[in-house]
């Protein structure tokens, strides 16, 4: 018990630390920014995480649930003149509906045919983007206003890194908490076995429900906040390919590992800036990374790197 | 036949002073057809309250079936379960969970994605706090009970000598100790049934001899034990009753001696005398 509770606050102090320092190394505000895409995809990737990796379901929409929440933030705000607090948590709230509804009848299923149902919700919300022009500013996208509370205006990459940096311990504290309690285990079960889950009294149905709205309820809050930092959404953002990249920064990182979604995320956000020396053979470069990636760590960067040293690790 | 000699049954088996329990369960006219093949046809029988209870029969015979009728695995084609008086016919197996009611199964289910320990604190499951805000914000009495449940845990992997295992990943445990792991799971809900789907199966004789002694301390507990067993020898010297099954019905039923006499279960087993 000791050990746990140390791991956890060893493991969050770190990211803690890093976040802290890491300006220091940015020399300007390109990298910064590279860095604060690296924080959203990151809360994305924890939340995620929790449905893939702990309670092994998949979703191949998660973007739409990040546009949902950056589109109610721009429209409820440049639009309606609401306070972008409120609007954050009003798309917050219809995002957690939305996934209530769609979640019962969906997560009934399994594997293939699961991953089907949720890019379907995906490309749903993708087109609705597009074609709702006089709501969302259609397929070139619409301006967000700055986020204001208390009459404070967060602008400029310094405000938001902190912003994001502090959003980000925020959620791996929520995560490592749920993960180590008793549904965290209750969805790690569900995982492992439904019917062995079910016999010893765990309402599996509830609990699959449960993750995939808190984890669409993740997305959303890091769109919300995307968008006023960014000043500019598209409909690209909530797209198929960006629920395919959240899904493979998870995996890539390691399943099941809260740090190892940051670190997939931070990854694989940094890698095509890295690749861009490749020009023209980015992606091809890209896509090569991850297949040695999966065939020769198949658990994931950080589960397998933790492997590699003696000590046990709760990541 | 010799693995059903008398010889074998316990003393205290045989005695008749045994009093009786209320029915804990029962079973009326239960059927389920798969596709027009009956795996269960008419089936009625009761299981007293402190008994262990074993059901055998022929492979094919539908005591896994029985197994996943009863549980709320699956759901019946025709009749009733009662248990501790209440129509339970078809009911989810989480709820029948809470009523008191849990099981193994005979091909292992085991969370291998977790510690063994952490196994079978999900069997506390029911006994704890599974709402979501508390667990996000670790409140002070979830943690509290969290490390109740983890130290029951911890006693009952050493009830069912699991003691060097509490630290180990399920996924790096021999086949025998999973078997354990089950039951210990299983006992962590705090059971009034308690089913066992071939517990013995794929263990060694010593094994089995341990399982054996596992099996009756649970039932010195009070908890009512249903199971389904191979292994004869077991069987004929824990169960209080047997009822045998053949081709998803009703063989005999009785005490060991009276089911191992009985000239239909011979049969059954060896085929039809000429």
């Amino acid at each position: 018990m000791n050990a746990l509770l140390h791991g956890r606050l060893t493991g969050l102090l770190a990211l803690g630390a890093v976040i802290a320092v890491l300006p220091a190394f940015l020399p300007n505000n390109f990298y910064l920014d590279i860095a604060i895409l690296a924080g959203f995809n990151a809360v994305v990737c924890v939340g995620l995480n929790l449905l893939i990796g702990y309670a092994g379901q998949i979703s191949l929409g998660h973007a739409g649930f990040f546009g949902i929440g950056a589109y109610a933030s721009g429209v409820l705000v440049g639009s309606y003149g609401w306070p972008p607090v409120l609007a954050l948590l009003a798309g917050a709230v219809f995002v957690g509906l939305l996934a209530f509804l769609v979640a019962k009848p969906i997560l009934r299923l399994k594997g293939h045919y699961l991953a089907m149902a949720t890019l379907g919700i995906g490309i749903i919300v993708s087109i609705v983007l597009r074609t709702e022009s006089g709501l969302t500013g259609g397929p070139d996208g619409m301006m967000v206003e700055p986020f204001k509370i208390f009459g404070v205006e967060l602008y400029g990459e310094k405000v938001w890194y902190w912003v994001v940096g502090v959003l980000l311990v925020g959620v791996v504290w929520l995560s490592l908490n749920l993960i180590d309690s008793p549904m965290g285990r209750a969805l790690r079960a569900v995982h492992g076995s439904e019917v062995a889950a079910e016999v010893v009294g765990v309402d599996t149905a509830r609990f699959k429900v449960l993750v995939f709205v808190l984890s669409a309820v993740f997305a959303s809050v890091a769109g919300s906040l995307f968008a006023h930092y960014a000043g500019l959404i598209t409909p690209a953002k909530a797209d198929f390919f960006k629920s395919i990249e959240l899904v493979t920064m998870v995996v890539f990182g390691g399943m099941a590992s809260t740090f190892g979604a940051v670190v997939g995320a931070v990854v694989l956000t940094l890698l095509p800036q890295a690749l861009t020396i490749f020009q023209d053979y980015q992606q091809i470069v890209l896509g090569g990374i991850l297949m040695a990636t999966m065939v020769f760590m198949p658990k994931g960067l950080l589960p397998t790197l933790a492997a590699l040293f003696p000590a046990r690790r709760r990541a | 036949m010799k693995m059903l000699a008398t010889a074998e049954l316990s003393p205290d088996m045989t005695s008749q002073a045994r009093r009786v329990g209320p029915p804990i369960l029962k079973v009326e006219h239960l059927s389920r057809e798969f596709g027009g093949v009956l795996a269960i046809g008419d089936l009625s029988f009761t299981i007293a309250a402190g008994d262990i209870h074993s059901i055998i029969g022929p492979n094919g015979a539908g005591k896994t079936t029985l197994f996943n009728l009863v549980t709320g695995v699956y759901k019946p084609s025709g009749g009733r379960v009662l248990f501790d008086g209440a129509d339970v016919s078809g009911m989810a197996p989480y709820r029948l969970a809470a009523r008191g009611m849990s099981r193994t199964f005979q091909n292992l289910q085991i969370f291998f994605n977790m510690t063994a320990l952490e196994n079978v604190m999900v069997g506390r499951h029911l006994h704890l706090n599974t709402r979501l805000l508390p667990a996000l914000f670790r409140f002070p009495s979830l943690v509290r009970k969290d490390r109740e449940a983890r130290d029951r845990a911890v006693q009952l992997m050493t009830e069912v000598g699991l003691e060097k295992y509490v630290d180990a990943d399920a996924a790096s445990m021999p086949y025998g100790a999973l078997k354990r792991l089950e039951i210990a799971r299983a006992l962590a809900s705090e059971p009034k049934l308690l089913l066992l789907d071939e517990p013995a199966a794929g263990l060694n004789a010593t094994e089995s001899r341990e399982i054996d002694e596992v099996i009756k301390t649970v039932a010195a507990t009070g908890v009512t034990i249903v199971l389904v067993e191979h292994d004869m020898k077991m069987v004929m010297g824990i169960s209080h009753r047997i009822t045998a099954l053949n081709q998803g019905r009703m063989l005999a039923e009785g005490t060991p001696q009276e089911v191992a006499a009985n000239p239909d279960v011979i049969a059954a087993y060896l085929g039809a005398a000429p």
